[in-house]
């Protein structure tokens, strides 16, 4: 396999992969790095990825295990990964001033959410997957999958209107 | 009626059992700038699912195709290493004979060759004989000397008595 088709391949989701590890790891240079390592072993094995019945799947299954190894290691370290995205590559000032402080609000409670909450309100709501893959990545089954996504939107819109009325009453 | 099909969905939508076309249409309306006041907490997050929707990875990966090398090709360096060798070792053997017992095909040549070779050594040989025969000189004057043992012995015939 040439390198030019390994990204055929690799390029459609190569963007959402990145981002389930932001929303794991919530600093964009260990998601970057988290990535790149994935796409990496992807490489790797490219001999075998004809194999694979779902590359995406597969990449995203990857994506998750990865980061939770990461997760786990900095535990043990006892080191928390802290939000330091000092330069905001995704939004320019002109959007980040359009976009009122609630946006970011969903982004904290989004991050309060336990992990498998997180991923999968990432897969579903952002990146759009249905639920028979969402179940086939995270290794779950499908109504699982379903009751999780439901609490987490409930804990979401709740908290959103908390705070929504703190600004009325 | 629209707003009444809205509250619908997000009453599925919180329960996890809309389709992704409805999750669509929900999007598109939160998107909108028509919300209905009591509805409007859905919005940052609807805008914030499509802020994200956005977002690259833009590092680059550095895809280096792993070369294997084959052991198999130091084998064949080695075999056409070992026959240049044996190739070019026949000539320098050859080349090496002739200069070691000389370039003469007729016999009588080499014969004269080596006569003149041989008086002109012996002729040095004769030069640093003749500076030799200086030596002969000493050799008299040690048998001079050999009149002192007489005188020795006449002394010690003296000293006895």
């Amino acid at each position: 396999m040439t390198q030019t088709e390994f990204l055929n391949i690799v390029m459609p989701f190569k963007d959402k992969v990145f981002r389930l590890a932001k929303r794991l790891l919530v600093s964009t240079e260990e998601a970057e790095d988290a990535t790149q390592e994935v796409l990496l072993k992807l490489w790797k094995n490219k001999k075998k990825i004809q194999e694979y019945k779902n590359v995406e799947a597969f990449s995203m299954t990857m994506t998750k295990n990865f980061c939770f190894d990461k997760l786990k290691s900095k535990q043990a370290q006892n080191l928390k990964i802290v939000h330091s995205n000092y330069e905001d590559k995704q939004t320019s000032l002109q959007k980040q001033v359009e976009l009122n402080d609630s946006v970011d609000w969903v982004a904290k409670i989004i991050e309060d959410l336990p992990e498998q909450q997180k991923m999968i309100i990432q897969l579903r709501d952002i990146e759009e997957y249905d639920y028979d893959e969402i179940a086939k990545m995270l290794d779950m089954n499908n109504t699982a999958v379903r009751v999780n996504l439901s609490r987490a939107r409930k804990t979401i819109r709740e908290k959103l209107t908390n705070t929504h009325n703190y600004g009325i009453k | 009626m629209v707003l009444n099909n809205i509250e619908k969905l997000l009453e599925k939508y919180e329960n996890g059992e809309t389709s992704l076309k409805e999750e669509q249409v929900l999007k598109n309306y939160f998107s909108s700038d028509t919300v209905a006041p009591h509805l409007e907490m859905y919005k940052p997050m609807f805008e914030y699912f499509l802020v994200n929707q956005q977002e690259q990875f833009t590092k680059d990966v550095p895809l280096k195709t792993k070369r294997t090398f084959n052991y198999k090709w130091i084998s064949v360096a080695a075999v056409a290493v070992l026959m240049l060798g044996f190739y070019f070792k026949q000539p320098i053997e050859s080349s090496y004979k002739e200069y070691a017992y000389g370039t003469y095909d007729n016999p009588k040549d080499a014969l004269n060759e080596l006569e003149t070779s041989l008086a002109m050594i012996s002729s040095h040989f004769n030069k640093g004989a003749s500076t030799v025969g200086y030596l002969e000189e000493v050799n008299k004057g040690t048998s001079a000397l050999g009149y002192l043992n007489e005188i020795e012995k006449t002394t010690s015939i003296i000293f006895k008595n």
